[in-house]
């Protein structure tokens, strides 16, 4: 139970979803989208406890190198190859409130741009040294980090010439069902953001530019890594008055 | 006038082909990073309640099974209870974490979940919801996680008066939302598109 904030739980509906600053299901410029995409309009609802409710993930499950990319795979005594970055930053709701607790997910391509999964071809070496994954849970304050090397870019099977920008995939479990998210984190002055079918999705460039992280000379380490910064806004909930809970939240 | 001020949410992205490195890392064979893949294991021999399995596939627009694709559940536990910091109504059994996860199959698309048939929840307004498991959908080409339901079909009367499905205009559609039962173990088959269309929700 220490894992636990003594912060009152929030039990509140979540905000509805603003679809609209979120890519649609069916985005043909992305091919795959095309037949696994629903076509009947989702059936809205205001969250039930169903999806207010939600599991906790402790810190005691996370083990001493679960976020450091640089190491959690590597042979002792050995590192993944590549430029070593450190990415932090919070996770908020849309109130700007900070979620703690929260567990985050990331996985990546190695610095050439190689998954380590069986279903990869791109022509790139596997680096020994790299798995590719971690996680970590947010402290009080909604903050995570972790170190890892750059990923590099690589081409896919899209377009005849299509290639993904350097990114990080984020997953991230909050305090409710309905608030899981799972996005992509890029780096800022990648040119190659703007000619990405996947980034092409979201229909606003100001949501684009919310996945974009800005390099944080602030807290790069000398002689080590540099940082950037990408914080995560999560759902955020009503605070409303339930008969078993007059006081509040 | 002053701003409301509120942030925006971060917009989703596809989880990608690779999700499996990032959720299931043993399940792809990198393994020894974690002990074992979260949400494996749903219950041990100290849970209560019925035990069954749920099992089904992910279909696309040709009826292909998804073969890379993470599907999620969230249910009660067998007194109805959520273990969850925002459940106000009691303490769940402890020995059922009430979450699950699981990769479906890279042969044949098949995804399977051993837990216990969840107790009935209440609706916002007291009604009783019937007993159902939540899912959370994603895969390569699914731009933002798909949120559905299982509902259970022995439960009819509970069904017919669920205040979720009474909301489905199209009531054809209501039966996307019920597995089939052959024993202890309930086929929940999904469909992205076609003729039956799974009912997707927006909660």
């Amino acid at each position: 139970m220490s894992d636990i904030s003594n912060r009152k739980p929030e039990t509140g509906a979540f905000f509805a979803r603003d679809r609209a600053w979120h890519p649609p299901a069916y985005a043909p410029g992305y091919k795959t989208s095309v037949l696994r995409s629903p076509q009947r309009a989702l059936l809205s609802l205001d969250s039930t406890i169903s999806e207010i409710t939600g599991p906790v993930f402790g810190h005691s499950m996370i083990g001493e190198l679960d976020n450091d990319l640089i190491h959690n795979f590597a042979r002792p005594g050995e590192s993944a190859i590549g430029e070593r970055i450190i990415v932090h930053g919070r996770v908020l709701d849309e109130r700007g409130r900070p979620v703690s607790g929260a567990l985050v997910e990331f996985w990546q391509a190695n610095a050439g741009g190689r998954y380590r999964h069986k279903k990869e071809t791109y022509l790139a070496a596997i680096d020994p040294n790299f798995g590719g994954c971690g996680r970590c849970i947010t402290d009080e304050y909604g903050q995570y980090s972790f170190r890892t090397i750059r990923p590099g870019a690589y081409p896919w099977p899209n377009g005849v010439n299509d290639w993904r920008p350097a990114h990080i995939h984020f997953s991230i479990f909050g305090h409710g069902f309905a608030q899981r998210l799972i996005t992509q984190m890029y780096f800022d002055g990648d040119p190659m953001i703007w000619k990405c079918p996947i980034v092409g999705t979201i229909p606003d460039k100001a949501a684009i530019e919310q996945l974009i992280a800005p390099l944080d000379w602030g807290n790069t380490i000398p002689m080590d890594a540099r940082a950037y910064k990408f914080d995560i806004v999560l759902r955020g909930r009503r605070s409303i008055l339930f008969e078993n809970r007059l006081e509040g939240n | 006038m002053q701003e409301l001020g509120y942030l925006k949410e971060t917009p989703s992205q596809t989880a990608g082909p690779y999700v499996h490195i990032g959720l299931t890392p043993d399940f792809c064979d990198i393994g020894g990073v974690y002990a074992q893949d979260l949400g494996s294991a749903m219950v041990n021999e100290k849970t209560l309640g019925e035990r069954i399995t749920v099992t089904g596939h992910i279909y696309d627009g040709t009826g292909a099974p998804v073969r890379d694709a993470v599907v999620e559940i969230w249910q009660a536990d067998s007194a109805g209870l959520y273990n969850s910091p925002s459940e106000m109504r009691g303490a769940a059994d402890p020995n059922f974490a009430g979450w699950g996860r699981c990769p479906t199959s890279a042969e044949d698309g098949v995804y399977r979940f051993e837990t216990v048939k969840p107790g009935c929840v209440p609706f916002k307004d007291g009604r009783t919801m019937a007993p159902h498991i939540s899912f959370w959908i994603v895969a390569r080409g699914i731009n933002i996680g798909l949120h559905t339901r299982m509902y259970f079909p022995e439960e009819a009367d509970a069904n017919n008066a669920d205040p979720l499905l009474a909301r489905i205009e199209h009531g054809e559609r209501i039966a996307t939302m019920i597995a089939t039962r052959d024993g202890a173990t309930y086929t929940f088959e999904i469909r992205l598109q076609g003729e039956k269309e799974t009912v997707f929700l927006d909660i």
